[in-house]
């Protein structure tokens, strides 16, 4: 594999790019591997190269039923923020943030993350008073980088939203993250993989497991659409799909609902938006940034019953069309370009699972919601360390099965048992 | 668009409903351990293909229905009312 270098991409230019040899091998699966990882998304992917990198793991296979990025790696709105207020929750996602900051430089592979703020639209004195709970509490706990920002200077900031009067629901200020952004999406599942590879991991790819063989408290090896393949630990990462691999572990029921969560792209146009910017009032919910190559890339609530077809329904173009218009008017002769959906992992608070299961070897990570881009980087690298340690570190031992029997839930919106209601 | 055919109402477009939830739950008793109710609170089988679920008609009669539906192909199979005995009543006057 050729180290991407600026030296390489000038030689690689007098030589008609012909020096670029594959990012990553496409091997045979092995017999047997010391811990295979199912799912080939960005936190199967991360998981796989922090146990190589940090934990020095030799025998590692990531084992994909499509191709990579191919789930919801490729499919989110790639927003990467840590305003998170709950204990548990915040230092996590403030790892994460970190280890974005780095990540282009960790992996050789430009991962385009664009720390560009993030800016969640206020439309009333309640909603200015509770972001600013919210924001000084981040800023007490390490995330220095929390704004409330007032009309003029969202104005100034941000010129042509719409602050008009009569606006439904007129803005008032905005809660303002900086350090936050979004990322390519493509390329950090990319990243992962090339680095992962060339610590030895072996990525398989069209390669789906269909089930499990289990001798009294442990997995002994999975059955896959290419062959029997033997393990020693087995995580799985396979967000929308985590109830069935459960099942096929022999297990019945998860704190997890699977819904299909929507997102859009416009034909591109010259730079229009510099920011993320979120707007979420009164039963709207609605987020939005534009990509380097012009188009505005957005989304908003999920299909609002559970699914697991990766096609989204007309209701929530509608919906989401609506609150493009009432918060950028200047949209309204754009045209749409594509648009797609993703099955996610929705969890009955909201929070995620990294964690033991109740098989000596399994290890389970999942319940990501509409959040897990942002947190790929932290989930694969404490997913790691708790398959490395068979102990949880403690930024993630809050993310476990049994909170809920427990009374300890992480209900960041305090939504309830309701998987549909968390974002 | 998913189409439902309301018991009471007719076919309505889902839009018009309120999405429940597993239809298959039971609650236990009041004094049932508590095991038991956080199993029937928080733990789903999450089926991917026909479920039973549960569907309020919002926008219509606001009855509570139960849906016979694929979460793959969302192809309905059936819907009945969620009270039993409406259910029942419903039937016998087909
Ligand atoms: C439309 C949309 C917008 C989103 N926007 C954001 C956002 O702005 N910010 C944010 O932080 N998060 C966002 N998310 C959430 C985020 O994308 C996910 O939480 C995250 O990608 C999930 O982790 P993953 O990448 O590992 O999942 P995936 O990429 O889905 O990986 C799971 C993999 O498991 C594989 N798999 C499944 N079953 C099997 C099997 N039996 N055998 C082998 N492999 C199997 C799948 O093929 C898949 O590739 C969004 C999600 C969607 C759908
Ligand atoms: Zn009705």
């Amino acid at each position: 594999m050729t180290r991407f270098s600026a030296w390489s991409v000038f030689r690689n230019g007098l030589s008609g790019q012909s020096g670029w040899t594959r990012q990553w091998r496409d091997p045979e699966p092995k017999k047997q591997y010391d811990i295979v990882i199912v799912g080939g998304g960005l936190h199967g992917l991360a998981t796989a190269y922090y146990l190589a990198k940090n934990h020095g793991q030799k025998n590692i296979a990531v084992v994909e039923k499509g191709w990579l990025g191919g789930g919801n790696a490729g499919r989110n709105t790639t927003i990467v923020r840590s305003n998170y207020f709950l204990p548990g929750n915040r230092e996590f996602y403030e790892h994460s943030l970190k280890l974005w900051e780095e990540l282009s430089h960790d992996l050789n592979y430009n991962v385009m993350f664009s720390q560009r703020s993030h800016i969640a639209l206020l439309h009333s004195p309640a909603a200015i008073d509770g972001a600013a709970r919210r924001y000084n509490t981040m800023r007490l706990t390490g995330t220095p980088d929390a704004e409330i920002w007032d009309l003029e200077k969202l104005k100034q900031e941000v010129p042509h939203l719409n602050y008009g009067p009569d606006a439904r629901f007129p803005i008032r200020g905005a809660a303002v993250q900086k350090r936050a952004g979004t990322a390519r999406h493509d390329a950090v599942a990319w990243g992962y993989a090339r680095a992962a590879d060339s610590l030895g991991v072996d990525i398989l790819q069209n390669c789906e497991v269909t089930a499990t063989t289990r001798s009294g408290d442990e997995i002994t090896s999975i059955t896959t659409s290419r062959g029997e393949i033997k393990a020693k630990k087995v995580g799985f990462a396979v967000a929308g799909n985590t109830s069935r691999l459960w099942q096929m572990a022999g297990f019945n029921t998860l704190p997890i609902e699977s819904h299909k969560l929507q997102a859009f792209v416009s034909e591109p146009l010259k730079p229009l938006l510099d920011q993320v910017v979120v707007f979420g009032v009164g039963g709207a919910h609605f987020y939005i940034s534009q990509s380097d190559k012009g188009g505005m890339v957005f989304g908003g609530d999920i299909d609002w019953y559970k699914s697991y077809a990766q096609r989204g329904n007309l209701p929530i173009v509608q919906d989401v069309a609506e609150c493009a218009i009432s918060i950028l008017p200047c949209l309204g002769r754009v045209r749409l370009l594509r648009h797609w959906s993703g099955v996610m992992d929705m969890s009955m608070d909201g929070s995620p699972f990294i964690c033991k299961t109740p098989l000596r070897n399994l290890y389970l990570n999942a319940g990501w919601n509409y959040g897990g881009f942002k947190a790929s980087p932290a989930s694969g690298w404490y997913f790691a360390d708790l398959i490395a340690n068979d102990r949880p570190h403690e930024t993630i031992e809050h993310f476990n099965l049994e909170r809920f029997a427990q009374g300890v839930i992480l209900d960041e919106r305090g939504a309830g048992p309701d998987p549909k209601l968390h974002g | 668009m998913i189409r439902i055919n309301c018991p009471f109402c007719g076919e309505r477009d889902h839009s018009e409903f309120s999405y429940g939830g597993d239809g298959s739950i039971v609650y236990p008793a009041l004094d049932a351990p508590v095991e038991e109710w956080v199993e029937a609170v928080f733990q789903r089988e999450n089926i991917r293909g026909v479920q039973t679920e549960s569907w309020q008609h919002v926008s219509g009669c606001r009855q509570w229905i139960l849906v016979e539906r694929d979460t793959m192909t969302h192809e309905i199979h059936s819907v009945r009312a969620a009270h039993e005995g409406v259910a029942k009543v419903l039937e016998a006057g087909k």
